[in-house]
């Protein structure tokens, strides 16, 4: 028998297959969630995703989908109610310009800083803060990136959210502060505030907890 | 320059871009596929024009295209608004899934291929060939990919006679990978273990369109060496 319906491979922390959870909801579409475990990953991930071993995996009545990006676009031409991606080929080329600019540039400044100490760490926190009064550029006015509701730049920068978690349980002073980027943290509350979005965010507690697991022993070391 | 702000398949449409480099190129060949007329301008990696600046302050690089005054940056950001923009002789496939495929394949190879092999470029020894390995182990999942898909009936990746996204995506290979080998020195072409992705290189090359877009290979070798020793200089300076 043909194999029907949606199914997400993902893991509760990473923000990448949060992404395709967000996507998913906004359309309302029904699926099956497993939770991988990539320290021992299942048969059917492997056999699913062959060429990265990877999640997030989206497999749509059997066929598989992989990289988080590929998937939403795929979501959303898909279910094309509640577009994610903008009408206009300009406004998409921005989008996509901009989600890129956050995996791409983003996310290794993020990774960095959580690991580097001392000057190191501060040249990367004033590189993060710049790539993010970029953003606030793209933002301008508008509620969301997408305007009035969530758009694919903000599913992209839910690694923002990483970010916020990462400082918190480090101990550190908030890079994302209201001071010196008030745009970008008044599209953060929204972001969580959002109906849909709140729903995808890994259980603050638990990921502050993995954390100072994950990243603490750089503190003990300083 | 532009009179509209709107973008429209009427409008002027400028490349901002330099002669050797492929992610240049590939924006080239989609433009060319559509037959869409453009003005290239050639700029001086040593001296960047303020219009190349203006129009992409986040990474002042090329390529850049300017759409009725509106500038677009990032290869694949720029081909996919190419292939929505003007819809004659389709890049990307019309079926969702099928384009999902072809976007995973085209990451895959930007970030397995493109990327360290831009790396193996700038760099030497031990950090080389921990790149050339790297690249090694993508180039085998490519051959099974054009294993699978290629035969006599289908020379491209596009289907049929036809490339596609992913055969515009790869096409870099076919001429700047064999310069970059020589100039790097290192290899990762085989003929003997990539037979089907050998057999793809020159059906590419051979295209009407791409033919004649393809640079000389000592030229392309000259300028790159060039390149490569003054990056390796100024490291090893410091």
């Amino acid at each position: 028998m043909p194999e029907e319906g949606v199914k997400l491979f993902g893991t509760w922390v990473s923000p990448f297959s949060r992404r395709i959870e967000v996507a998913l909801k906004l359309k309302g579409v029904q699926y099956e969630y497993i939770e991988e475990d990539l320290t021992n990953k299942s048969p059917a991930l492997l056999h699913y995703n062959p060429v990265n071993k990877q999640i997030p995996v989206l497999v749509h009545n059997g066929k598989p989908v992989a990289e988080s990006f590929v998937i939403m676009e795929y979501i959303d031409e898909t279910w094309k109610h509640n577009p994610i991606l903008p009408a206009d080929p300009y406004e998409r080329a921005m989008a996509r310009f901009w989600a890129k600019y956050i995996d791409e540039k983003f996310w290794p400044a993020a990774r960095k800083i959580v690991v580097a100490k001392g000057e190191e760490q501060k040249g990367e926190i004033d590189e993060i803060q710049q790539q993010m009064k970029n953003l606030e550029g793209e933002l301008k006015e508008k509620k969301f990136f997408g305007g009035e509701s969530l758009g694919f730049l903000d599913i992209a920068a839910n690694i923002i959210i990483w970010l916020v978690v990462a400082q918190e349980a480090l101990g550190m002073d908030q890079i994302l502060n209201e001071e010196k980027l008030p745009v970008l943290y008044g599209w953060l509350q929204r972001l969580l505030d959002d109906a849909v979005f709140k729903e995808c965010v890994p259980p603050k507690d638990r990921h502050l907890d993995l954390f100072k697991v994950k990243f603490g022993s750089s503190i003990a070391s300083k | 320059m532009a009179n509209s702000s709107v973008a429209d398949q009427e409008g002027q449409v400028m490349l901002l871009g330099f002669w050797f480099s492929p992610f240049v190129k590939r924006v080239e060949w989609a433009l060319k596929f559509k037959g869409i007329e453009y003005d290239f301008v050639e700029e001086d990696s040593t001296n960047k024009s303020a219009l190349l600046l203006n129009s992409n302050p986040i990474h002042k690089r090329v390529p850049v295209l300017i759409h009725s005054g509106n500038p677009i940056a990032e290869s694949l950001v720029i081909i996919e608004y190419i292939d929505e923009t003007w819809k004659q002789s389709p890049i990307l496939p019309e079926e969702p899934y099928e384009r999902a495929m072809a976007r995973f394949w085209a990451s895959f190879i930007e970030q397995k291929v493109t990327e360290p092999t831009r790396a193996a470029l700038f760099s030497q020894g031990e950090q080389q060939e921990k790149k050339v390995k790297e690249i090694k182990e993508a180039m085998e999942v490519v051959e099974g990919e054009a294993k699978a898909k290629l035969n006599d009936k289908t020379l491209f990746f596009g289907g049929g006679n036809g490339v596609g996204y992913v055969d515009i995506v790869l096409g870099w290979t076919c001429n700047w990978m064999e310069t970059i080998e020589e100039v790097g020195g290192f290899k990762v072409l085989d003929p003997e273990s990539q037979p089907q992705f050998h057999k793809w290189m020159a059906n590419f090359r051979e295209v009407p369109f791409i033919k004649p877009t393809l640079e000389p290979k000592e030229k392309l070798v000259e300028f790159f060496r060039m390149v490569r020793q003054d990056r390796l200089g100024l490291v090893a300076n410091e």
